[in-house]
Order: structure tokens, then sequence, then C-alpha cells
């Protein structure tokens, strides 16, 4: 036989490494350490091929800039730099991402395609009417959903995001209040565990916050509200399901003092998704609400945006609705751009054009995909996924309120911690380690050490099985004394924790050049 | 239903564990009265097939910009943007990630986010930029409310070439947060004029280069004035391809510089999303709107990045943070970096030439036509005046085929300037483009 | 050296009382990273919010345990907050301030009543 020797070992051999080892590059394998665009050169490049220009800048002499110091990369380069840089995010199409109260739920690629359709991404928003009616009938097919959804006759489609939503909310109560003589009504409510954003949104409107207190089943105290209702309240802020995943059993008593006592009822739609398909704020007696189109209805979170809130208003609102509306007549749809004719009585205008589309058509296109029983559903598995975690977690950490059912989050304070030297920030980052995103820390305020997860109706039984072994497996390693387990954590992360009061003390808010790497100055002499 | 992945069996085994009934038992602290029985009137569910068929339905009933000759700016520019940036946007990391609240596994995010900062603060020429705002018009509201926090004052001076939406925007959010908001006159030329109305109450004047009217401006002399009576000078700008060929707002002292950064990696999307640039001076930084990212090192000692100075913000401070906006435009300000870094600054200065030269072209053509261009100097936007009504005018053209600009009376109906008609090109805008504008505007002239 | 309820100390030397926050405060706070202190000249009345003094947690408003007009504010806070915590009861003032009625002292909690409320919270 001719035995050819050559070759690799097939099976590894030393699997025991040097201890504490390191690579020399700094990077971890696929986790390159890739350095800022700045110290990457490229000041003279330039990743897109451009003409000459025809003419020069004569005529703007004196207004021309002498120069712009940031670099280019070539496509290549820069391809990698981003693609490596996208490495360390978590993302939920990686695995479960349970932030409660962010509804971190699966980004159909459908949305995608749909939104960069041309007659959509390559349309501007102040073309002649006659040009876009497609586009309009997108806005007024989209809050025609919203309409029947929420059980509401007007939807405002122009915020931007939540917070934007909630203040659209609130001007069209000021708006309704000034022109009912009522404008001495100053003082908004808001119940402790409210989203910081509401008393924030209040603020802003030039409303003093008040807040109600919380009953121990984690609902707002409705003698403290009835107490606090009064000639000189403008509405109460509430948010159902509320922040501590529950429902707010009295919101229809809610509704009914703060209308006795001439409030306004808005309602903060966070968590609209835990209910959409089967209650209607509307039948609640909700006058305003606004709608994270980017929880309820899917659209990316982008890493931080963009969002889109439209805010759907009662018939005493309505009037007071922000400029554009879109208005539907023989001809066709038109835009009311101005607080004129119908739209006399808007309270403004919110921004340059007429909202998110690009968000507009993403939502669309994700409530045609699950139609009216399918939003349904959605609503269900996400309520029944967050009671199995609740269920499935009970026994080994503390729910804050153990009794009833939960809605679409299940909220955990941190006495099961006691006497383990954990901390919940602990966990949330052990957690990385085990390749989930931790979930919602510290909020709401109302909880001491509060964890809020919110699995979404996106995740299987076996996703949610595997989510609540590794919990109860931290749960155990904490109750045996493995604190350095925690306290380190994440080990395993691009990055170890990081020092948030070093960045806060000396804020570093650009790349600056280092002092040494610039060139001297030629001298006079030369 | 191919989005949700539980099986009527999981379904059962789950309210088993549960220990209930069934799903209506979870929402039984809904009031009876307000529980829906079964599925709102509205269609059921639908495959992808017909859910594209419906939305390719309505898109076709558009006339996209790109399918003709197109001239409409006021804000929001037609311009090429790489095939890199819409690819690298869509990848999961960043399309389907959060605001970066762990920073351990955000860095991607992070470290985009403070690459995108230098960007903006290089082109805006100032000190420091946050990580982006909903739009142009918000920020430019946010940075009126934040010169009343810089300087206690509560009067804002808008000039009389600002976009007319962003001093809508302004003087709603402005106004409803208790301060004062004087817009000047509409007028082509005339972005000095804020100087006479500056007093001692004035917490800021806010100009525009190039204003709506296309009009550049050197503010230096602005801005003198409004520091002599302590009042900061905000600076404008709703074509961020501008900060490639003039002067940058910083180099001409203004204190705040924002802008509408959509020109750069950013589709027209028929208004939005969009993404605001906000930049400042250093010492301004504790006053400003939005979220910010800074540079830090992990318990290991290396470099990282993560979300800063968040006591400002309205999940710490609640009623006393410095604004309510809880989100920025992330993936936005991610396609303008992607889109920033493969142009660099010596791309985008040739791109900003380019797009000056078509402008140029455009004028002389126009002018060449008969219509009087009221623009004196300008970067790639021109007011013309046309005979009778520019809406008009553009209506009758559209139907010929071409966008033929913005008429001003749409956004400021009310300044008594019918007969003005925006006009933008960029590089995307062909000779052949521009022949066929100034064909139909002989020939309406002619009729 | 007095002390209020809301966590402030006043020392008063003169008509001039030096002001800070208590060692409890600046341990309740964590680290101190931004300490925004009075303009130099501004009058306050007792109660009155001013100063803000930042942590990574919380920002808080600090109030004036006594009325009077500032009449210096300490530099080194703005180069380096984390004064605050090295020190709070001596290095990490404040500011300091003219004050209007001495009297105002006399009715601030001393060290054994402020000891007593912290062991009440």
């Amino acid at each position: 036989m001719s035995m050819n020797t050559v070759g690799r070992p097939t099976r590894p051999e030393g699997a025991a490494g040097p201890a504490g080892f390191a690579s020399l590059t700094g990077g971890r394998g696929l986790l390159q350490d890739e350095p800022l665009i700045f110290e990457l050169g490229g000041w003279d490049k330039t990743g897109v091929d451009l003409p000459e220009p025809e003419a020069d800048a004569s005529d703007l002499a004196g207004l021309v800039r002498e120069d712009l110091p940031l670099p280019g990369l070539s496509e290549p380069e820069a391809v990698r730099h981003y693609v490596r840089l996208s490495q360390k995010n978590h993302a939920i199409d990686l695995a479960l991402y349970p932030l409660g109260s962010c509804t971190m739920k699966h980004n159909p690629r459908l949305n995608e395609k749909a939104a960069r359709l041309a007659g959509f991404a390559d349309l501007h928003p102040l073309q002649p009417a006659s040009t876009i009616q497609g586009a309009l009938a997108l806005m007024d097919r989209l809050a025609h959903w919203l309409k029947t959804l929420t059980g509401m006759p007007a939807v405002a489609l122009s915020p931007k995001a939540g917070a934007h939503g909630e203040l659209c909310g609130l001007l069209c109560i000021k708006a309704a209040h000034e022109a009912a003589g009522q404008g001495h009504r100053r003082k908004v409510l808001v119940p402790t565990s409210a989203h910081g954003t509401n008393p924030a949104t209040a603020a802003f409107v030039g409303y003093a916050v008040t807040e109600i207190a919380q009953t121990d089943d984690g609902r707002v105290d409705l003698a403290d509200l009835e107490a606090k209702l009064g000639p000189d309240v403008a509405a109460i802020m509430v948010t159902n399901p509320n922040t501590c995943g529950l429902f707010e059993r009295d919101v229809l008593e809610i509704a009914r003092l703060t209308h006795a006592a001439g409030a306004y009822f808005y309602c903060d739609g966070a968590n609209f998704n835990a209910i959409v398909g089967r209650v209607r704020p509307g039948d609640l007696g909700v006058d305003a609400m606004h709608i994270n189109l980017h929880k309820t209805f899917s659209t990316p979170h982008g890493g931080g945006g963009p969002g889109a809130g439209p805010v759907v208003l009662s018939e005493a609102l309505a009037p007071f609705a922000p400029a554009p509306w879109v208005l539907s007549a023989a001809d066709g749809f038109q835009l009311l751009e101005e607080p004129t004719g119908d739209a006399a009585q808007a309270f403004g205008r919110l921004c340059a054009f007429h909202g998110q589309m690009g968000m507009f058509v993403r939502a669309y296109a994700y409530m045609l995909s699950h139609g009216s029983d399918g939003l349904r559903q959605v609503a269900e598995d996400a309520v029944l996924n967050a009671n199995y975690v609740k269920a499935r977690l009970s026994d080994v950490m503390s729910p804050a309120f153990p009794d009833g059912p939960c809605m679409h989050e299940a909220l955990f304070d941190d006495a099961w911690l006691e006497g383990t030297g954990v901390t919940t920030l602990d966990v949330a980052k052990a957690m990385i380690d085990e390749g989930f995103h931790p979930m919602t820390m510290y909020f709401p305020l109302v909880v001491h050490g509060a964890m809020l997860i919110e699995p979404t109706e996106t995740e299987s039984k076996a996703e949610l099985d595997r989510f609540c072994e590794t919990l109860r497996a931290l749960a155990a390693a904490a109750r045996q004394g493995q604190a350095e387990r925690f306290k380190g954590a994440p080990f395993l992360a691009p990055l170890r924790r990081l020092d948030e009061t070093l960045a806060a003390r000396r804020p570093k808010l650009a790349w600056r050049p280092e002092p040494a790497t610039v060139a001297p100055a030629p001298s006079a002499a030369e | 239903m191919r989005y949700l992945p539980l099986t009527p069996d999981d379904r059962a085994q789950m309210l088993g564990v549960i220990g209930a009934p069934d799903i209506d038992a979870l929402f039984a602290d809904v009031p009876r009265a307000a529980r829906l029985a079964g599925p709102v009137d509205l269609p059921a569910h639908a495959g992808e097939m017909e859910v594209e068929r419906a939305l390719s339905a309505l898109a076709a009933l558009n006339r996209p910009a790109g399918a003709g000759p197109f001239f409409c700016g006021a804000g929001a520019y037609r311009h090429h943007v790489p095939a890199t940036v819409d690819h690298i946007i869509q990848r999961s990391e960043f399309l389907t990630s959060y605001t970066p609240y762990q920073p351990e596994i955000a860095q991607g995010t992070l470290q985009v986010l403070f690459e995108f900062q230098t960007q903006v603060a290089a082109l805006t020429g100032l000190d420091v930029a946050n990580a982006s705002m909903y739009d142009g018009s918000t920020a430019c509201a946010e940075a009126v409310m934040m010169a009343k926090r810089v300087t206690r004052r509560g009067k804002a001076i808008l000039s009389g070439g600002l976009h007319p939406h962003y001093a809508a925007v302004t003087r709603t959010l402005a106004e409803a947060e208790g301060m004062q908001t004087v817009r000047q006159p509409a007028a082509v030329d005339a972005e000095a004029a804020v100087v006479d109305a500056i007093d001692d109450q004035t917490a800021c004047v806010v100009v525009q280069t190039p204003n709506v009217f296309g009009v550049v401006t050197d503010v230096s002399r602005i801005a003198e004035a409004a520091h002599a009576k302590g009042a900061l000078l905000i600076v404008v700008t709703t074509e961020a391809v501008a900060f490639g060929l003039l002067k940058s707002p910083g180099e001409m002292g203004a204190d705040i510089a924002v802008a509408e950064g959509q020109s750069i990696g950013n589709a027209l999307n028929f208004g939005g999303p969009y993404v605001g640039l906000f930049a400042c001076r250093e010492k301004f930084v504790r006053n400003m709107p939005g979220r910010l990212c800074g540079e830090t090192v992990d318990a290991d000692g290396r470099r990282g990045y993560v979300l800063t100075l968040s006591t400002r913000e309205q999940h710490i401070r609640r009623e006393k943070a410095t604004s309510n906006i809880c989100t920025n435009s992330g993936l936005c300000a991610l396609a303008f970096s992607i889109h920033m870094s493969l142009l660099g600054g010596k791309g985008l200065g040739r791109l900003a030439r380019v797009n000056h030269a078509r402008a140029r072209e455009l004028a002389a053509a126009v002018a060449g036509a008969g219509v009087e261009v009221l623009t004196p100097r300008y970067f790639n936007e021109i007011a013309v005046r046309v005979t009778g009504s520019a809406a008009a005018l553009v209506d009758a053209l559209a139907a010929d085929g071409i966008l033929a600009g913005v008429p001003y009376s749409r956004l400021d109906p009310h300044a008594g300037l019918d007969d003005v008609l925006l006009l933008a090109a960029t590089e995307t805008t062909t000779s052949e483009d521009i022949a066929a504008l100034t064909a139909a505007l002989s020939a309406k002239a002619a009729r | 050296m007095r002390f209020t309820k809301d966590h402030e100390w006043v020392v008063l030397e003169g008509d001039t009382a030096t002001i800070g926050i208590t060692a409890y405060a600046a341990e309740q706070l964590g680290d101190v990273v931004f300490v925004e202190t009075p303009e130099v000249g501004k009058t306050f009345q007792a109660g009155d919010a001013f100063a803000v003094v930042e942590s990574v947690k919380a920002a808080s408003d600090v109030y004036a345990p006594i009325a009077g007009e500032v009449v210096e504010a300490n530099p080194e806070l703005t180069e380096a907050p984390e004064t605050v915590n090295a020190s709070p009861e001596s290095g990490g003032w404040f500011a300091k301030v003219r004050v209007a009625d001495p009297a105002q002292y006399e009715g601030l909690m001393d060290r054994d009543a402020y000891e007593a409320f912290l062991a009440t919270l």
C-alpha cells in the first residue's frame, strides 16, 4: 500500500489553552476589534464615484468653506467596518429580547420590501395631490384600521414617536379646554408607575404634575384619584395595560370620575399590543391615546428609532388635531396643510411634513398580513406567553403581583435575591452571558429592583422554555452562592461592564485627533 | 399565521401550566362590557403575496420622483444613495435592535452613534452633536427651547427665510412651553433683518442658510449682533449636502446648528422618517436635548461607548427633563453615517459642487426661458417668479409628467407670494430634465 | 455645622454661610458626575432650588437652607465633581452666601438632631 500521511488532524488536541488567553490583536475571533472610521485613514479617499462639476463656485466667493476634515472609505472597507460593528449588537433576530414595555417582536421583511417600493420611498412630500393619490389612500386606510381597532372617531398621524404622540394628545386637550373657556385647568394627574415621558410631556406643555397613588395590587388608587380630581385638573394620563403589566380593572370608573370632573382621559397606548383586537380603548372612555407603531404594529426599532406615534382622538378632541389632515373628496384625496377650513381649530403643526410615511407602509402591511383575526391572536399569544413565563418562574423568582393574571408582561421584584449578594443589575448582566438580552430593569419605579419581562407573541414555546430554564438555572446559581458568576458579568460579551461614571464625568462625545498625530504647522520661516 | 409560532397544542399545554381554563380567563380584568366577542370589522389575515399585491397597487397610484423630470426641494431632496447604505441598514443587528441600554451587547450601534456625532460636529463646525432628533423641524424647535434654558429668556426671533413649516413647528412647541416666537415677514433675501428685532429679552435668533428661497447668507454679522445682546444664534440648514461646500454654521459664529439630514443616506419617503442633526458649542452640552453617546472604558480597560449624560432625559428626570423626547432616529442616523463615511469630506465636497453646478445650469436655463430668478446666491435651489399662480402652474405641468418644484404658497399661503416657485436641482437632475422644464415653462408662457 | 431635612449643610462664619450636601446625601446619590453651582450675585430664599447635582442615577435639586446672596461658587466642582463624594462636608462645598438673616441658621438642626433624623429614615 502507498500510505499518504500528509494532512491535518481532524479532532481537537491540546484543548486546554493557556489560562487567561487573550488574542494578540485584541479581538475575540470573529469579533474583530474595529477602530473608528477616523482611525482607518482615508482622509483623502472617497467611496463614491462622482462626475467633475461642470461649473465652479465663483458666484459664492467668500461663502465657501476651506476644509471638511472627514475620512472616506472605499466600498469594501465601508462594508467591513459596518458588518464588524453589527456583530457586536444583540437583536430580536438573534434571540428573545424581553425588554418590558418596549415590545421587541419580529419585524417581517415583507414590510421592509413594501416600504422600499419606489411609489412610496421615492415620493416627495410636496408633490401635487394628483401624483400622490396612492400615498394619501394608504394614510387614509391606515387611519381607518387604527380608528376601527381603537373604536375612536379620529386619528392624528403626524407624531413621529410615542413621546411626540403624548405631546400631540396633551396639546389637543389644552386647545379643547381653552376653546371651552377652561384654560385655567393647569394640572395633570399621573400614576406613580407611569413612563417617564408622561410627566415630562405634561411639564413640557406647562402643566403641573400631581402623582396618583397606587394600590397594593398595582392599580390606580380610585380614592386618591377622586380626591385629586377637581376644577383645576386638565387631564389624567394613565397607561392601560399599565407599566406593571396589569389591566386597570376600574378603568370605566376612572373614566367616569375624570369626565365628571371635566377633565380628559389620556391613555398611554404603549401597551396596546396586549389588547389589540380584543378591547377597544374607545369603549373604555379614553379621549386620546397614542399608538406606538414600532410596538403594536412591529415597525423595526432600528437601534433606537425611527418610531411613529399616531394619536387616536375622541369626537371632542378631533377638531384640534394638528395639520396636516388627509381629506377624502369626490375627486380623490387632498392634504389640508394649514389650520384653515375644516382644520381651523388645529392646534398647530408637529413636524415639517406628514409624519413617518415609511412606518405607515410597514404598519399597514403588518395589519393586512394579520387581519382582524390575526391581530386578536397577537394579543392573545402575547398575554399567554407572558403568563406562561410568570407561571414557570414564580417558584424561583418573586412576582411583584402574584395574584391573578398579568397582561403582556410579567413583573418581578428582587425579593428572591435577598441574601445572595446579587442585584437586579447583576442578573441582567449574567443573562447576557447566556445569550439573552436582559429584561427591563428598575422600571417601573414602584417595584423594588424591578425586572419587567415582555416576551411578545413572537416567541415559540421552545424558545420560552429555553429562556425560563436559563433564568431558573441563574436563580439556582444565585442561591448556591455563585455570586461571582453575576458580579463580574458579562464575561462573554464583546465588552465587559462599562464605566458610565467616567463617561458622565469626563464627557468625550466626539473623536478628536490625538495632539501627537497632528502634523506640526509649517513654521513661518519656511 | 406566518408570524405566530404557537400551535393550538402549545397554547393548550401552556394554559395548563398557567392553570387557566381558557384564554378568556387571562383577560378577566377587562370589564365585561368592554370585551369584544369576536374580531372587529376589518378584513381577515392575508398571505404575503396578497399583501404585496395590495401595497404595490397603492404604490402604483403615485408618481415617483425618479419617473421623470423632478425639481422639488423645500426641505426634502432627492439624491442618489449608494446601494451599500440600504444593504447595511437592513442587517438584523442594526434593524432589529433597540436603544442601546445594555452597552456590552450594543457596541455596534453605540460606535456608529459616536462616529455620527463626530461627523455632524465636523459638518456643522461645532464642538458636539447629539445622536439625532426626529427631523430638522423638531430639532429647530428643540434648539429654540434649549436657548431658553441657556439664557433664561423667553423670546425667539425667526427669520423670514426660515422654512414656514419649521416656523410653525417651532411656534407650536415653543409656545406650548411658554415661550414667545416672533416670525418676521417672508422675504427672499433678508436673514439679516433679524438683527433689528433683537432686544435684551431675546433668547435666540433663528436664521436659515441656504434659506427656504435658496439664498445663501454669511451669518457672521448676525452672530455678532446676537451675542452683543446676550442672545444665541441658531442656524438652520434643510439641505445637508450644502455642508460640503458652504462655510459651516460654527465657523460663522452659530451657537447651535440644526439641520435636516435626509439628503445624506435617506430616501424621500414622502416626508419621513428623516433625521434631525443637532450640534452646539461644548459649554452648552448639559442643556442639550436628545441622546448622547460618549466614550469610556470597560472593566478590563478596553475602549467602549455608552449613552451618557442621561440624567437629562425623561426616564430619569421625568418632569424636570430637558425634553420629552424618548427616541432618536437611529436607523436614519446610521444611513446618514454610512453614506457620509463612503463620501468622506472630499466626496461630500465634490457632491456639493456637482449639485451647485446643476443648479447653475437650471438657473441659467429658466432665466433663458424668460423666468425671473429671485435668488441672488444659491446652493442647489432657487426661487423664481412665474406669471400667475405657481400652484396652478405646478398642477398643470404635473399633468404633463413634470414635477416642477414647490409653490411657495403651499408652505405659506398668506404671504402674498403666490407667484413664487421653488426649484431644486441635485446630482440626479439631468440636462434633459432641465430642457423639458424650460420647454414646458416657455410653452405655458406662450399660451 | 447645621443641617436640613433635605440633606444640605451650612456653616456660618460672620455673615457668610458655606453650603453643601451631607455625606449621607452624597452616599445615597452615588457617583456624582456634575454639579451646577449657582451664579454669583443671585439671591435665594430659604427652600429655593439653588443648585443641581447629577449622579449617574439621578439629577436632584439642592435647596438653599438659608436666604441670602451668592458670593462665591466652588470652582473645583466644575472640573472634579467627584470631590462631592470624596469630601462632601468640606472640599465639596457648593457655594458661599451672604446671609440675610443669621437667625435662620439657629433654626436648623445640629448634628445630633440630624443624626437622629437620619435614624428615622
